[in-house]
């Protein structure tokens, strides 16, 4: 299906990128209408899923993050992120609630349950010294109510 | 990142203020762990009332905050958090921390 909108970022791997990723996904797909509830899901899961691409993909250093929105009939919209960083061995294992490799104990290992519980879908893909990439689809229902 | 810390005599009150992300949250973790190590409180309060975003490192950041509160025999409350900071909370279950019995007059009796 093709989409009736899109729109293409990248950006450098940096911490104070997160902020503009979010709030530039939430700036596109404003157009929907959708309301408070449904943008502050979709920001939390893009943030989740730029942190992942700085702090796993690129721990080793700055590279790009890629993201991809599009907007289909029927409000629904899909977000890809995508780094060309390390990739996970174990996506499954990776997904499980509370796991983690941080080992600072400051990150919570929430991230991809984040992203599972606040959208509608979520697919990972990754290859071991490729890179890995989300794709996070939610319909806006709400039409501003 | 900016959080104002008020230092009583048996608790320490941050209030967090705008976007809690992995970008900001070390340095609100220092501040805050510096006024904890300073005052040893038998209480540090987190106040959300002013907070706009957060995603799972606000969890991580109330998680290692609870731990350190833990070596130091105290307790941590959260106070104030909206509603869109309560659901990314309750994905880690630690909404028991906004629980009434938390609050601050009953866990200084």
């Amino acid at each position: 299906m093709k989409p009736i909108n899109e729109m293409k970022l990248s950006f450098e791997s940096r911490s104070c990128n997160e902020s503009f990723a979010r709030s530039a996904v939430a700036a596109f797909i404003a157009v929907l209408d959708p309301n408070v509830e449904e943008i502050s899901d979709i920001k939390t899961a893009v943030s989740e899923a730029v942190t992942n691409c700085i702090v796993h993909g690129y721990r080793d250093g700055i590279g790009k993050v890629y993201i991809h929105v599009k907007i289909f009939e029927g409000a629904r919209v899909s977000i890809n992120i995508k780094d060309k960083g390390c990739g996970i061995s174990d996506v499954k294992k990776a997904m499980e609630p509370l796991y983690t490799t941080c080992e600072t104990g400051e990150r919570a290992g929430l991230g991809f349950s984040i992203m599972d519980s606040f959208m509608d879908k979520l697919k990972v893909r990754s290859t071991p010294g490729k890179g890995t990439s989300v794709t996070l689809e939610k319909s806006i229902v709400s039409k501003g109510n | 990142m900016p959080v104002d810390i008020d230092i009583e005599e048996r608790s320490v009150t941050a209030y967090i203020s705008g976007e809690i992300d992995h970008h900001n949250a070390g340095e609100l973790r220092a501040k805050i762990d510096s006024a904890v190590e300073n005052a040893y409180p038998e209480l540090l309060v987190l106040d959300f009332g002013a907070v706009t975003f957060m995603d799972s490192s606000g969890i991580g950041l109330v998680m290692g905050r609870y731990k350190l509160m833990q070596n130091l025999r105290g307790r941590v409350a959260i106070e104030n958090a909206p509603r869109a900071i309560k659901k990314v909370m309750r994905m880690a279950g630690i909404e028991k921390l906004l629980s009434a019995e938390n609050r601050r007059e009953e866990s200084l009796v």
